[in-house]
């Protein structure tokens, strides 16, 4: 099958390749722009591993095509930390001992991000819900939702 | 001599007895005076038991030490996940 | 926030520093399994068994190897033969030989420039099968006219005339049982089941391998034993494991599901056939599920008997495992061992049987065999309870055992921690809180032995006087901060000048996998004494500089002191000033330990739940949840009370919701994540925790292994928690929305 030639924006680099149109985005990302932080759990969208921002929407990249990313702007774990410094998320993550085996902690860390930009003081039920389509089988999700609400409050605080 | 607790399931290569007394300073030699003993036990000790000492279980041990007054058990193979 | 509790006059052992990796793992960095690729590198596919049980008459690759792009077909004629007991079960399971023995067994594996070309291939490679009668159920398995799946499976230990699929028979006990039933004033019996499920990592199966025509081979795989990988794919491929070089990769969890092989042997042996190119493999989710994994399913009678007063006089188990199709993976024996191992019972029967079904080959998850075993035994107990009025806790109390108890199999207990956690749970505000309608309390206590292994650790003191400690236990959960806050406890050295790494075969003895809960209780026993070899030796270097006997020195917070004033009046030497002229003084100063520890200590659990039960659909929320727990030493906490959230959100999951779902044509019908409903956040509230420290003497911090007691009683928690809230006894598992609403409209 012929590949078809795609430009995108990836975590504010232009980048380009060339996608079979079989290939999902998260295949593009990992196997031909060598960002292989956001990961594979299912491919079907059922465990929130892959997901990722596509012009500022939160994605399962399992379930876009590589070619649907053609001009699109695109945020992945990669580009969370801006200039070597962690995003509050990041850090709360790690003080708060919410990974273990770490697996799904990029999906996690980009759908609780998209959540605090849209709802700065969530619930305890809100984030629940939120994070409801990201599967972690190491955790419990206690640690977790501890660390994206004291992340959430450290960045009320700044703000 | 040291008494070595067996499971009930092993009493037919035993006569009988669950409680067989070797001859053994460690428990690579309580396995092999079991073995030399008892011939049927063969098959079983060579496919993986556990060993408990006094209370300890000793896998893999076979150089651990065992005493006349020691507590011995062997017992089903624990895997671990 | 380092340092801020410190316990029992440790330094670092009780604090909760950020874990080494974490900065890796936050940031995407971390390499898992699929994330690794090398130069030229193939990609590989596997061509699975629809059928249950199906002859394999004809495997033509014609079509596929004349596809573009296509390197290699591997089928399992290019297998070694010859092969006896569990290596040729490995092999079995790795491919097919003369039948596929359950929907999804492998039976042939291409090689491809791209993975798409691979998959193309795969779907082209034809297969001819002659399907035969199936069975996955264990109680069908055991008639004695079931499909037979593997012909003289049976072992020494099978009676005469069994049915053909038992593998494997288990008796033990202790005591008169008629008299112990005689002696109580209740006696209860019933049955009991439970669906296989599976560990459910997120990350599924990852390798890439490369083997050249002269048999030396690389490996990155993610796993839980490097070693364990070398070991199975050479006796799989009929290689020499001293010429393979397994690197793990970060591991996106395992729970025992990585500690074996399932399609790791592929890579190499289509790498050797493709002349030495590199091949990636992984797995898909569907493929995980139907494969690889998952546990037995178990169909069990428990009885016991009890006397007013909650005294256990006696109890016995019948349990039957089917561990798929080959011997010696179902869990039976664990689960026996387990049954009663919190009750000090003088009469106890056990039997077990083992049997083949055409199902997935199992593999150990988390205390294998106790969840089931604790499902049964723990809601007998109450049952009983129920039955005499008697509080669950109290009646624990009164039978639960204590140092000195002759275990249920066999042995006397040492220093143990039941009973205390059983205090703590009846301590805790949740065990008051006033329940409303349609809710109700459960409670449960589990146990698992842990484990110690085959362990190989080094520790190199750095030019700077900082550490490195090398250990072949990948980590899963944070047991590169339990190290690092071992090795600083006994160096007297802040944790950040540890840095400990996760090696690979090359680099290292033998190491068992991180399983049985052992990689902090193994690692850190001799990382410990690797530290005394180096301490020792550093104690020496600082004698030679003060000319003094090596006897006359100790170390102390990171320092050479002499040993008193008849020793000599000298300044400390620190690690740092050592380590600056270690190469002038005698060169690198380095310790290592290799042995099988012994003195894993057994921990124990006891969970409280409290759930609320909705009458018109069935649906079980669960409203608080209460893990308690002996850690013996809990060396991070946060990790540790990570451990046991973990497990209980699993084992709610297994009693709950999760199942193997298997169609009358033997396929596997919920292969997607979808379908195999794991809790998901809004599913679970926080889960509370009380670490209970009963140190154990076996290790030189009072570790005991974590990891795996608790998955243990949320089974029957959750169903005992059920019961309180319905009247309803549900003693099958999982006990999902419809099953809860069928009991209680039976209930009446
Ligand atoms: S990999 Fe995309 S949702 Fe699981
Ligand atoms: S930390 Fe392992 S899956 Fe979440």
């Amino acid at each position: 099958m012929s590949r078809i030639h795609v430009t995108a924006n990836v975590n504010g680099d232009e980048v380009e390749f060339l996608a079979d149109p079989r290939e999902t985005l998260l295949d593009c990302l990992r196997d031909h722009l060598g960002l292989t932080g956001s990961k594979e759990g299912c491919g079907t969208g059922d465990c929130g591993a892959c997901s990722v921002t596509l012009n500022g929407r939160l994605v399962s990249s399992c379930l876009v095509l590589g070619v649907e990313a053609q001009g699109a702007e695109i945020a992945t774990i990669e580009g969370m930390a801006k200039d070597g410094d962690l995003h509050p998320l990041q850090r709360k993550f790690v003080e708060h001992a919410a990974l273990q085996c770490g697996f799904c902690t990029p999906g996690f860390l980009v759908a609780a991000k998209a959540l605090l930009e849209r709802n700065p003081d969530p619930t305890e039920t809100e984030i629940r819900f939120w994070l409801a389509g990201n599967l972690c089988r190491c955790t419990g999700y206690d640690k977790i939702i501890r660390a994206v609400q004291d992340a959430a409050a450290e960045m009320r605080g700044a703000a | 001599m040291v008494e070595v607790n067996l499971w009930s399931g092993l009493r037919k290569f035993t006569d009988g007895a669950e409680v067989v007394e070797v001859e053994a300073k460690t428990v690579g030699q309580v396995l092999d005076a079991l073995i030399e003993a008892h011939p049927g036990l063969g098959p079983v000790i060579e496919a993986g038991v556990s060993v408990a000492v006094d209370g300890e279980v000793v896998t893999g041990g076979r150089q651990m030490p065992v005493a006349p007054d020691s507590e011995v058990f062997l017992m089903q193979q624990i895997k671990g996940g | 926030m380092a340092k801020d509790e410190i316990t029992k006059g440790y330094t670092w052992i009780g604090t909760t520093p950020d874990r080494p990796d974490g900065l890796d793992k936050v940031t995407g960095r971390a390499r898992y399994g699929a994330d690794f690729s090398l130069p030229n590198m193939l990609h590989g596919a596997v061509v699975r068994s629809p059928h249950a049980h199906a002859r394999i008459v004809k495997i033509d690759a014609t079509k596929a190897l004349a596809l573009t792009g296509v390197k290699a077909v591997v089928t399992r004629a290019d297998l070694p033969t010859g092969l006896t007991g569990e290596d040729l079960y490995l092999q079995e399971n790795t491919l097919a030989g003369e039948k596929a023995l359950y929907d999804g067994h492998a039976v042939a594996a291409v090689a491809a420039t791209t993975a798409l070309i691979a998959q193309d291939a795969a779907k082209l490679i034809e297969v001819e099968y002659e399907v035969l009668p199936h069975v996955t159920d264990v109680d069908e398995a055991m008639k004695p006219d079931a499909p037979v799946i593997l012909p003289g499976c049976a072992d020494h230990s099978v009676p005469e005339g069994s049915a053909p699929n038992v593998a494997r028979y288990i008796d033990f006990g202790r005591g008169d049982l008629d008299a112990g039933f005689a002696e109580a004033d209740v006696v209860r019996s019933a049955h009991y089941t439970t669906e296989a499920t599976h560990q459910g990592y997120i990350e599924p199966h990852a390798a890439v391998g490369q083997m050249g025509a002269d048999g030396k081979g690389e490996m990155w795989v993610c796993t839980q034993g490097q070693w364990y990988i070398r070991k199975m794919c050479s006796a799989v491929l009929g290689t020499d494991p001293a010429q393979l070089r397994v690197t793990p990769s970060e591991i996106g969890g395992g729970f025992g599901g990585k500690t074996t092989i399932f399609m790791e042997p592929l890579p190499l042996a289509l790498s050797k056939k493709a002349g030495g190119r590199p091949v990636k493999m992984v797995m898909t989710r569907a493929e995980v599920l139907r494969a690889t994994g998952p546990t037995a399913s178990a169909s069990m009678d428990v009885k016991m008997g009890m006397k007013k007063d909650g005294t256990i006089t006696a109890a016995r188990v019948d349990f039957r495992m089917q561990g798929g199709p080959f011997p010696g993976a179902s869990p039976v024996g664990e689960a026996l061992s387990c049954a009663f191992a919190c009750y000090d019972i003088p009469n106890l029967g056990h039997h077990g049987w083992e049997v083949l079904a055409n199902r997935p080959k199992c593999a150990a998850y988390r205390a294998p065999g106790s969840p089931m075993a604790a499902y049964a035994v723990e809601s007998m107990v109450d049952e009983l309870c129920r039955e005499l009025g008697l509080d669950p806790i109290e009646v624990r109390l009164k039978n639960g055992v204590k140092e000195g108890t002759r275990a249920s199999f066999g042995p006397k207990y040492k220093r143990i921690g039941l009973v205390e956690t059983l205090e703590a749970a009846k301590a805790h505000p949740n065990y008051a809180v006033e329940l409303g309608p349609n809710q109700g309390r459960g409670v449960a206590s589990g146990f698992w032995f842990n484990h110690g292994g085959e362990t190989s650790v080094s520790m190199a003191i750095t030019e700077d006087g900082t550490a490195q400690v090398s250990v072949g236990t990948p980590d899963i959960g944070g047991s590169r901060a339990s190290i690092a806050l071992m090795a600083a406890e006994t160096l007297g050295i802040p944790y950040e000048n540890v840095r400990v790494n996760i090696v690979e075969t090359g680099a290292l003895g033998v190491n068992e996998p991180t399983h049985g809960s052992r990689a902090t209780f193994a690692s850190g026993k001799a990382m410990w004494e690797a530290a005394q070899g180096a301490i020792k030796e550093m104690c020496k270097r600082a004698a030679q500089k003060w000319d003094i006997d090596p006897e006359a020195v100790t170390w102390k917070d990171g320092a050479a002191h002499p040993a008193g004033e008849n020793a000599g009046k000298f300044e400390p030497m620190t690690i740092k000033e050592i380590a600056a002229e270690m190469g002038k003084t005698g060169g690198p100063i380095s310790g290592h330990h290799e042995s099988t520890p012994s003195g894993a200590g057994p921990s124990f659990g006891t969970h409280v739940v409290d759930v609320e039960v909705d009458p018109e659909t069935g649906h079980t929320k669960v409203l608080r949840y209460l893990v308690v727990q002996d850690a013996g030493t809990a060396i991070h906490p946060a990790y540790v009370e990570g451990q046991y959230q973990g497990g209980a959100a699993q084992g709610i999951g297994w009693a709950l919701n999760e199942a193997y779902i298997y169609g009358q044509d033997g396929r596997l019908q919920n292969p997607i994540f979808l379908d195999y409903r794991m809790p998901v956040a809004s599913d679970l509230p926080m889960i509370d925790t009380v670490i209970v420290e009963v140190p154990n003497p076996g290790h030189p911090f009072g570790v005991r292994g974590v990891g795996e007691t608790g998955i243990t009683p949320p089974l029957p928690a959750l169903a005992n928690a059920i019961h309180a809230a319905t009247g309803a006894r549900l003693r099958k598992l999982p006990m999902n929305p419809p099953a809860v609403l069928a009991a209680i409209r039976a209930k009446g």
